[in-house]
């Protein structure tokens, strides 16, 4: 039997553990021990992005993160980021209003990445959401309304609706 | 893919991860894991332990200080990136940095990690070896500092012991009058580069060039160092020491970009790194 550990972090606001061994991926603690599926997994190396979850409010590769090393940490997935009602944040809708996804697979991780992206920097120009979002890829929109998206998110937030 | 097994080690001070790592030689260290796990997830590496050294205390510092910027273990790329302090006594740092990966990986990438890793296309390595710093390396046996020459060996080969851990690198201040440059072409933003360079240029009093010195990404096996300041001559002409450059060389070539490529890709961004180096240097000097 292969050696277990139990690891407790907060995920979403809520504390939960489970035991797991060593190499078990933060994104498969997410998805097969919590049941979170939310956050997708695409490429498991690093690539893809769709795996990214906020880690202490910074948005990291869930894929390239072992459970046991997010002991201890707060975990927040696509699962946390609307209200505590449902609303969707600032950013959720402003992907709905601008068609920002079509198949969805990829769309976690931007939702995760831009709500990081835009606290750090609430009024991005072009260049910065670019550089923001070039580690997230998409295989349907073409990036066009992602970027729209971003904007209009920016200013939803801005008018502090968010 | 998913890793294969190891034994995990998670210690929470310097002793004792080099305890561990004494303990089990063909353990591995665990950084950022921006490497290291692609690498277990493809099932390219199975180390039978790792040490994960995430919960050790002391290591994630940045000290910036008039000799140069030490930069210890746990330093993640994004810290270092966005470390005014960094910026002022060394730029090239942080603007090498802004090619790494993309910003979510230097969330948790960490510096020491990158010249660890030794990719002879990674950023880091080139910056350190063109400094001419060093890598501090502790183990249970005692510490040695290693200077950037030597502590690259080839491809993802440094000079590392199994057993030591690198706990900080140390890149030197820049002198008066020095200015800086990083440019790299790679075929998509974020991706390894197919050829970078990091160029540092420093001029005497009187605004001759008495330094220029170019560091290589990608053109082989570890990082290329080469002195340019005979080629360019005290008046830095940048075409002549970017062709002594390409004729220095011998780029190995891959699937990504075959050695000619690399040669022009080489002269070209060696010639614009050190104009803007020069440039800054001059006004570095208050011209
Ligand atoms: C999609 C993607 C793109 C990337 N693009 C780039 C790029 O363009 N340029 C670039 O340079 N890098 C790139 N990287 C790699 C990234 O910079 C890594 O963070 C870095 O190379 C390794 O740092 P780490 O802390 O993550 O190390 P880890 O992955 O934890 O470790 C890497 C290796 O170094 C060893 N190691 C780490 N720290 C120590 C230590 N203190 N002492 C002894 N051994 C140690 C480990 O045992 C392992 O062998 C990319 C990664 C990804 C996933
Ligand atoms: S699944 Fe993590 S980056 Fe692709
Ligand atoms: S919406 Fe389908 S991958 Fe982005």
């Amino acid at each position: 039997m292969e050696e277990c550990f139990e690891v407790a972090l907060t995920v979403n606001g809520i504390p939960r553990t489970a035991s797991v061994p060593a190499r078990r991926l933060l994104s498969d603690l997410l998805r097969h021990d919590l049941g979170l599926t939310g956050t997708h997994v695409g490429c498991e190396h690093g690539v893809c992005g769709c795996c990214t979850v906020l880690l202490d409010g910074e948005p990291v590769r869930s894929c390239l993160m072992f459970a046991v090393t997010a002991a201890g940490h707060e975990i927040t997935t696509v699962e946390g980021l609307a209200a505590e009602d449902g609303t969707p944040s600032a950013v959720q809708r402003a992907f709905r209003e601008c068609h920002g996804l079509q198949c969805g697979f990829c769309t976690p991780g931007f939702l995760c990445t831009v709500t990081a992206l835009l606290r750090e920097t609430p009024r991005p120009t072009d260049d910065q959401v670019l550089e923001g979002i070039s580690g997230n890829l998409c295989r349907c929109t073409g990036y066009q309304n992602i970027v729209k998206s971003v904007h209009r998110a920016a200013e939803l937030l801005q008018e502090g609706e968010g | 893919m998913k890793p294969p097994p190891f034994g995990y080690r998670a210690p929470r001070t310097l002793d004792e991860a080099l305890d561990a790592l004494a303990a089990v030689p063909s353990g591995k260290v665990l950084a950022g894991g921006q490497s290291l796990i692609p690498l277990l997830n493809m099932r390219l590496a199975a180390p039978s332990h790792l040490v994960d050294i995430n919960r050790v205390a002391g290591l994630d510092t940045v000290h910036a200080g008039d000799e140069g910027v030490r930069v210890g273990a746990l330093a993640r790329h994004a810290r270092v990136e966005r470390s005014p302090e960094a910026a002022a006594i060394q730029p090239l740092l942080g603007r090498a940095l802004r090619h790494v990966a993309h910003p979510v990986i230097r969330n948790r990438g960490t510096v020491v990690g990158s010249l660890a890793h030794a990719d002879p296309a990674g950023e880091m390595p080139a910056v350190l070896a063109v400094l001419g710093g060093t890598v501090e390396a502790a183990s249970a046996r005692g510490r040695r500092t290693i200077p950037a020459a030597e502590f690259f060996r080839g491809p993802l080969e440094s000079a590392l012991e199994p057993g030591e851990l690198a706990v900080s690198a140390f890149f030197p201040a820049a002198p008066p009058r020095t200015g800086t440059a990083f440019a790299e072409t790679a075929r998509r933003h974020g991706d390894y580069a197919l050829a970078g360079v990091a160029a540092v240029v420093t001029l005497d009093e009187d605004l001759r060039v008495s330094a220029a010195r170019a560091g290589y990404l990608g053109i082989c096996g570890v990082p290329l160092v080469l002195d340019l300041a005979g080629a360019a001559g005290p008046a830095g002409d940048w075409a002549a020491a970017a062709a002594h450059a390409r004729d220095s060389m011998d780029p190995e070539p891959d699937i990504h970009a075959g050695a000619e490529y690399r040669r022009h890709l080489a002269g070209v961004l060696t010639e614009r790194t050190l104009s803007i180096a020069a440039a800054e240097a001059l006004r570095r000097a208050g011209v």
